[in-house]
This record gives C-alpha cells, sequence and structure tokens, in this order.
C-alpha cells in the first residue's frame, strides 16, 4: 500500500473513530444532559443511569483509543491540538473523571446528599465535553494560532477565551444538542413508563434545535474563509508540516464540495437523520438509529469539509497540520493499520454481544433489589 | 517554578496515584478468575457469593484505575507536546493497541460481570470475568512495552526529515527484552496487591470472628496465589537489574551508591548511607561479589561506577556535538549525501548533545564547562533511588515470607490458630502499595535526566504551554484526586465494615460441607 493511500485510510480510520465515540458514548452524554429534566425521584434518576450503567466504560473508550490513534498515527497534531488546547482539555479530562464516577459511586450510600452532588456531577460532566468537543471543532474551520520552530517544537498563542468565538460557539452548542437529541433516543427505547414519555417529547425539541443550528452554521460557512494549500506538496514523502504554502480564500471550506457534488450527501444525511429521529419517535429503535445517523453525518460533513486540513494554524497558516505531512512513518501506520483490522471486528463483535446480552428496556425492579446496580 | 518543574511533578503525582489502583485491578481480576472457577467447577454457590463480594471491591477501585488512567494519555499530549511529537512514532503504537486489544476488552466487558449474573449461564459469566481479566493484564503488558522502550529505546532511529525517533523494527520494540522483565515483575506485583488485599480482609475477619467460610475459603486461594506471585516479582526483579544493566548503567550505579569502578566481581551494598556531596558512601555494609552476579551474570565483568559513567557521558556529548551542528547544516542543504553519512555517524549521541540545551539553548556555542555540567547531570538523585530500592526489596521478601506462612498455615489447616500471624496478615495490608510506588520512583525517577534514556532529556520534552497552565491543572489534580481517594477509602472501608452478605444483598450460601480449621 502506497504511503499516500494509507494517510487515506487513516484519515478515513479517524473519522470512524470519531463516529463511533459519538454514536456510542454520545448517548451516555445526552442521558446526563436530560437527567434533570426526565427524572424527577431517586428511581427514575437510577433508571437512567442504569440505562448506560453497562455499556459507559466501553463506550468511552472509543474516546481513549480515538487519542491512542492520534498519538500513534498522527503524532503531530497529538501534540499540537492536546497541548494547545491545554484548558479545554484539562476540563475534558475532568468531566471524563468525574463522570464514570459519578455513575458508579453515586447509589453506594442512599444519603441524598451525597447522590444529588453525584446527579450534578453526572449532569454537568455530561454537558461540558459535548460543548468543548464542537467548540474545538469550530476552532478548525477558523484555524487557531500556532507554528513549529526549526527542532520542529510546537508553539502556539491560544488560550481558553480566544477559543470561544461566535462560531465555534454556535458549533458547539450544535454538539451539545445532537448528542443530547441522541441521549434522548436512548432513553425513550431504553427506559418505560414516565422516563421514556419524557425522553419522547424531548425528541422534536432537540432534534429541531439541531436542524436550526446546523443550517445555521452551513449558511455561516459561506461567509468563512477556507484555507487551501497552493504550493505543490508531495504525498508520499516524510511528514514534515513546513515544506508547502498556505493561503485563506473565500468559501475555500465548499471547495472539495464543489469538485465533488457527491459530497453533499452528507449534510443531506446529517439533516434527514434528525427528521428521522422526529418522525419515527414511536419507533424507538429507529428513532434511535436516525440520531445516530445525524451524529456520524454531522463528523462526516465536517471531515469532508476540512479534508486534507486536520488543523490549521491562523498565525502561520503554512504550518497548518494536513493529511499529508503530519502522519507517522509509513512503517508505523503499517502496523498500526495491521492491528486494527485484526482487533476492530473483535471489538465490534463482543460489543455486540454485550448490547444483546442487555437488550430491552431497563424497569425499576431491575435495579431496586440488586446492589451491584447503579 | 518553570513549566519542565511543574509537569514533572504533575506526571509523578498523577502517575502514582494512577498506579494506587492498577496493581489491585491487575491482582484482583485474577483471583476473581480463581474464585468464580471453583464455582463454576464445583457448583457451590459460596464461591459466587466469594466472587460476588471481592467483585464489588474490585468494582470500587476499576473505576478509579480506568478514570485516573486517561489522565497518563492525555498527559503525553498535553504536557509532554514535544515528546510526543519525538517519539509519538514508536511510542504511540504500543498505547494504540494497548486501547484496540486490551483496555476494550476489559472495559466493555466489566459491565457484564456486575449485571449479567442472571442473564448470562455459569461459564457465560465465568468467560465474561476471565475477559476482564485478560484485557487487564494485556493493557499491562502493551503499556510496559512503551515503558519499556523509554528506558531501552530498541528499534527505532532518528529521521533528520521529520526531526524525530521512527520505527525501524517493531518486533524489537515489542520484544525488548527489558519490557518483558518489566511486565512479569509488574503484574506479578499485582497479583502479590490482589492476594495481600484478600489475604488483609479475610484475616481481619477471622480476627473479629465473623464470615469465616468465606474469609477462610479466600485466604487459602490468597495464600497459594500469594506466594506464588511473589516468588516471581523477585525473580523478575533481579532479571530487570540485569537488563538495567545492559543500557541504564547509571541507574545501576545510583541505585548501588556506587561511586568507583570496583574490580569485578562487585560488592553488593546492603546498608549504607550515600554521600553526594563526598561522593561516598559512608557505613557501608557490603556483600562481596553479589551485585557483579546479579548485574552481569559473570564474575569477571566489571560493573562501572558513577565517575567513570559521567567521563563515559563526557566523550558522547562531545560526539552529539558534531551531530547537533550537521543536523543543523542539513535544514539548509537537505539533500547533501555526505553531511547525511557524517549525521549518521554521530546520531547516536544526538540526545547527549541535548542535554545541554538547558544550560543554553544556543548548544553549538557550549563551553567546556557547560559540557562538565551537562555530564554532571546525567547523575539521579542517589540517596533517593539507594533508599527506595532497599525498602522495595525488603517488602519483597516479607511478602514471601507473609504467604510461606499463610500457604502452610492453610495446607495443614491452621489459618485461625495463631493470633499473631492474623494481626501481621492486616498490619501488612499497605505494603504492597508502599513497593509498587517505591518501585515506580525506582525506575522512573532513576532515568532521569533522560525522558529517553540517551535520545531524549526530559526537560526537552514539554509543551510550550504557560507555567500558570501546568499550576492550574496541577493543583487542580490534587484536589480532585483528595477528594477522590477520601470517596473511594470511604467506600472500601464501608463495605468491608458491612461485610459480605449486605454488600451482595443476601447472605453468603452456607458452605455444604464444614472446613476443619
Amino acid at each position: 500500500m502506497s504511503y499516500e493511500l494509507l494517510r487515506l485510510v487513516w484519515w478515513a480510520l479517524l473519522g470512524v473513530l470519531l463516529i463511533a465515540f459519538a454514536v456510542t458514548d454520545g448517548f451516555d452524554l445526552g442521558s446526563a444532559a436530560l437527567l434533570p429534566y426526565v427524572a424527577r425521584n431517586d428511581n427514575e434518576r437510577r433508571q437512567v443511569i442504569n440505562t448506560i450503567g453497562p455499556v459507559w466504560e466501553g463506550n468511552q473508550v472509543w474516546f481513549v483509543l480515538g487519542g491512542g490513534a492520534i498519538f500513534a498515527a498522527w503524532p503531530a497534531l497529538y501534540a499540537a491540538s492536546f497541548s494547545g488546547f491545554y484548558l479545554a482539555m484539562f476540563a475534558v479530562l475532568a468531566a471524563l473523571i468525574f463522570r464514570p464516577l459519578s455513575i458508579i459511586y453515586r447509589s453506594k450510600l442512599s444519603d441524598p446528599r451525597w447522590r444529588g452532588w453525584w446527579d450534578w456531577t453526572f449532569f454537568v460532566t455530561g454537558i461540558i465535553p459535548a460543548l468543548i468537543f464542537g467548540v474545538a471543532f469550530g476552532n478548525l474551520f477558523l484555524g487557531v494560532p500556532f507554528g513549529f520552530d526549526a527542532d520542529l517544537r510546537f508553539h502556539s498563542t491560544i488560550t481558553l477565551l480566544s477559543l470561544l468565538r461566535p462560531f465555534p460557539l454556535l458549533t458547539g452548542l450544535l454538539s451539545l444538542s445532537m448528542l443530547t437529541l441522541h441521549g434522548a433516543t436512548w432513553l425513550t427505547l431504553k427506559s418505560d413508563g414516565p422516563v421514556s414519555a419524557r425522553a419522547r417529547a424531548a425528541i422534536p425539541v432537540f432534534a429541531g434545535a439541531f436542524i436550526v443550528l446546523f443550517v445555521l452554521a452551513g449558511i455561516w460557512l459561506l461567509a468563512l474563509d477556507g484555507y487551501v494549500i497552493t504550493s505543490s506538496l508531495s504525498h508520499d514523502s516524510d511528514s514534515n508540516p513546513m515544506l508547502k504554502t498556505v493561503i485563506l480564500v473565500p468559501r475555500g471550506w465548499l471547495l472539495n464540495a464543489g469538485l465533488h457534488p457527491a459530497l453533499w450527501l452528507a449534510p443531506l444525511l446529517a439533516l434527514s437523520g434528525a427528521f428521522a429521529a422526529i418522525l419515527l419517535r414511536d419507533r424507538p429503535l429507529l428513532s434511535f438509529l436516525g440520531s445516530a445517523l445525524a451524529c456520524a453525518a454531522t463528523i462526516a460533513t465536517a471531515g469532508l469539509a476540512l479534508f486534507p486540513f486536520l488543523l490549521p494554524s491562523s498565525s502561520e497558516p503554512d504550518s497548518s497540520l494536513t493529511v499529508w505531512d503530519a502522519s507517522s512513518s509509513k512503517l508505523t501506520l503499517e502496523i498500526m493499520l495491521g492491528a486494527v483490522l485484526i482487533f476492530l471486528p473483535l471489538i465490534l463483535a463482543y460489543t455486540a454481544w454485550v448490547y444483546r446480552v442487555m437488550r430491552g428496556p431497563v424497569r425499576a425492579r431491575d435495579f431496586s433489589g440488586d446492589p451491584g446496580a447503579y | 517554578m518553570d513549566v519542565v518543574l511543574l509537569s514533572r511533578l504533575q506526571f509523578a503525582v498523577t502517575a502514582l496515584y494512577h498506579f494506587l489502583f492498577v496493581p489491585l485491578t491487575l491482582g484482583l481480576s485474577l483471583i476473581l478468575v480463581i474464585t468464580e472457577c471453583v464455582y463454576v467447577m464445583t457448583g457451590r454457590t459460596i464461591w459466587r457469593d466469594i466472587t460476588k463480594f471481592w467483585g464489588a471491591l474490585f468494582g470500587i477501585n476499576f473505576a478509579m484505575g480506568v478514570a485516573t488512567g486517561i489522565t497518563m494519555e492525555f498527559q503525553f499530549g498535553t504536557n509532554w507536546a514535544y515528546y510526543a511529537h519525538y517519539v509519538g512514532d514508536v511510542f504511540g503504537a504500543p498505547l494504540a493497541i494497548e486501547g484496540l486489544m486490551a483496555f476494550f476488552l476489559e472495559a466493555t466487558l466489566v459491565g457484564l460481570f456486575f449485571f449479567g449474573w442472571d442473564r448470562l449461564s455459569k461459564v457465560g459469566h465465568l468467560i465474561v470475568t476471565a475477559g476482564v481479566a485478560i484485557g487487564s493484564n494485556f493493557s499491562a503488558l502493551w503499556i510496559l512495552i512503551a515503558n519499556g522502550w523509554m528506558q531501552f529505546p530498541v528499534g527505532a532511529k532518528f529521521n533528520p526529515d521529520t526531526m524525530r525517533m521512527e520505527v525501524s523494527d517493531f518486533m524489537a520494540v515489542l520484544f525488548n527484552p527489558v519490557a518483558q522483565a518489566k511486565f512479569v515483575h509488574t503484574v506479578a506485583a499485582g497479583y502479590v496487591t490482589g492476594s495481600v488485599f484478600v489475604l488483609a480482609i479475610s484475616a481481619l475477619y477471622l480476627l473479629q470472628k465473623r464470615h469465616r467460610p468465606l474469609a477462610l475459603r479466600s485466604m487459602t486461594v490468597a495464600a497459594s496465589f500469594g506466594l506464588a506471585s511473589a516468588l516471581c516479582v523477585i525473580v523478575l526483579g533481579d532479571e530487570s537489574g540485569y537488563t538495567a544493566s545492559v543500557n541504564q548503567k547509571m541507574k545501576i550505579a545510583a541505585i548501588e551508591a556506587m561511586w568507583n569502578t570496583e574490580p569485578a566481581p562487585a560488592s553488593f551494598t546492603l546498608i549504607g548511607i550515600p554521600d553526594r556531596e563526598g561522593r561516598k558512601t559512608d557505613y557501608a555494609v557490603k556483600i562481596p561479589w553479589v551485585l557483579g552476579l546479579i548485574t552481569t551474570r559473570s564474575i569477571d565483568k566489571q560493573v562501572p561506577g558513577i565517575d567513570d559513567l559521567v567521563k563515559l557521558a563526557d566523550t558522547r556529548i562531545r560526539s552529539g556535538l558534531l551531530a547537533y551542528e550537521t543536523l543543523a547544516k542539513l535544514r539548509s542543504d537537505r539533500n547533501n549525501a555526505a553531511l547525511r553519512a557524517q549525521l549518521h555517524e554521530h546520531v547516536d549521541d544526538l540526545g547527549y548533545a541535548l542535554l545541554l540545551k538547558r544550560f543554553r539553548p544556543d548548544v553549538e556555542h557550549a563551553s567546556e564547562a557547560d559540557i562538565a555540567r551537562a555530564a554532571q547531570s546525567t547523575i539521579p538523585n542517589v540517596p533517593v533511588l539507594f533508599w527506595s530500592f532497599r525498602l522495595m526489596v525488603a517488602c519483597g521478601f516479607w511478602f514471601v515470607l507473609l504467604f510461606g506462612a499463610a500457604f502452610y498455615l492453610a495446607a495443614t489447616r491452621q489459618l485461625v490458630r495463631y493470633r499473631w500471624f492474623l494481626v501481621a496478615a492486616v498490619l501488612s495490608l499497605p505494603l504492597p502499595w508502599i513497593a509498587a510506588e517505591l518501585g515506580w520512583i525506582v525506575a522512573e525517577y532513576g532515568r532521569q535526566p533522560w525522558v529517553i534514556e540517551g535520545v531524549l532529556p526530559t526537560a526537552l520534552g514539554v509543551s510550550s504551554t504557560a507555567a500558570g497552565n501546568v499550576l492550574f491543572s496541577l493543583l487542580g489534580f490534587v484536589v480532585f484526586y483528595s477528594g477522590l481517594a477520601v470517596a473511594d477509602l470511604y467506600l472500601m472501608i464501608k463495605y468491608v465494615r458491612l461485610g459480605p452478605d449486605q454488600t451482595i444483598g443476601h447472605p453468603v450460601a452456607a458452605p455444604r460441607d464444614m472446613v476443619a480449621a
């Protein structure tokens, strides 16, 4: 396999991992964001938490694996994004530390203050990552200020506040509404009684918000400048992000779709997914698949528009990280691809098995007598 | 405080904290497999309840291990960005494979361990438990392959076009002898931790004269598993010492506080007081031959002392400077074959030139004094290593004694006969954690000033982020982690106090046969 093709495959795999994360951990985050609304008493709150109880841990690994895959396949991107977005990453990390514990520790004691504190933690740690991931994606479209010195040491002037610009804030809300919608279709499917009914009622609200924000973001993109590589850049050479020139072009992010009109399918599918989630909400499984499609296609839309950029630099555009100059060596990409081909099918198989074993809605009697339940 | 110091502190705090939970996960997961195996094979429900009880404690610990482990992965990017760039091509792969092969398995199946008792067949549930244990242990394998490469960076070479280390031989990275020895040493230490945990809590129940059927059975499992593991820890610890002596001679010399090269075979300093200023070890009690035998597996090879190793570092810094200067020329003349050949000749010492960066950014103008300082900086903190190592080893030998006694008493059915033994077992509870943390200090603090031995100095690996950010996150971690430690300990103690009956929600099944004890 050529180095060029390997890089393309790894770019696609990055997308696959992000999508798998959004589709699985997304409903965990969304369920947490919906907790105060769908659950009004202790039993209902336990019901919400127990719908994700057996699966959240595996779901979260998609994110850990995504991080690991970026480290192994795109080390320059790993170094730049994790250190550049330092405080945002710290906030995500804090959420990822506290959310699991809020699930596991909450029902271990019956003291209402203890439970109240963990419920609040669960809610907040559901919202924060959902918002931050969206804000991060929005910033990719605008570019962030960074560059490299002669030793390829990354430097940047990014601050937390500088990331909170209007367009990224919009995409942050877009991400939040998308994942909350996904949580709502999940809870409709996996719970019963009042919790399921309230979750079902929330579907049109968050799907509507998602559709409006998605269209708004699309229109906004028309007004934004996009990054374009103007020099020749070999797709088969060693990775060094300092050997090209990049300029800003009005409507530059629409160039890919202009060249390949089939790419318009991605945003179309994202909106169809959200509409399907609303229209099919009486058939919870289909509605859930609709919101899953919305998540997947939204990420695909962003990735396809940005291609071949991974992280554009606003201060030194020539140092932007792209698919062609920020990857690992050919050998590492080959080895990692081999590992993925062996293990990804296994992961999908046993994950599917776990969901099958735990199929069906979670009811109060499933957890009220079981001290192992959350 | 500067970014380097703060980042190192943060890594140390979060790694030591994470490592409070990992060994127990490793050991307890296998003990759960053992007890559940007995349940499946004999059909006696008491063994299911034993599995459930230790499983509940396992769950509390597992959550903390997972939550704090994510911090470790993130930090390579957030705080060690240049490290991530410089070695990500090699170091990232085992981390990613760990996720694919191991972490996914344990995290996906652990939910079924707790929720699957009524939904799975006996064998089905045992497979889930085994999957969690296999996942945890393979997780340790890949993490230690990554860590082993930091100690002994084999199978990789520097690429001047990308300014980083790249994989040249992945099999060498995989079968790195340092990694293999470390893996067995570390997981066996985890098994010891799990065994001491079960042994101590069971002993407590026996002292309190409650939950006797569960406690006796648990103790028997812990005694045999613990004895095998404790012996394994010592043998593989010795193997780690041998592999370290191949490429981390300075670490060995520092652990031994061996300032001067002794004639072979070198003696082992059992105890003494290392004096950093005077470069000597006072009141040393020495055992002839032992060090030479352990580290060189021979009686005629020398173990070099600290002073000789500093001289060697001096030479390598000068050679590294030639590589560094050639690299600078190559940047403006990328295709010059003569320069590439010249770089190739000295590139193995490039890391030594980078040691100078701590003292001056324009390395190529380094003075004699700078080179001398950089060479001196290759000496790790001798007294800390000297003592950490000795305390760790003392703990290791104590575990062999403890489990040996437990094994004998279990085999002769006298576990409840000697009160002093039960008290000793309870008091030993904190020791495996102390030993594990000390082991981490020996391995990682002993690697300083390198983050990748001989390749990349720690001070160079950090991110170019504001010190204020790191201070903020460090304080955040200290506050969060302290709070979580309180919650974790509180829950553990509560469940141990409540005892198995209330923890699993029904009385532990009565044994079919009475165990004479």
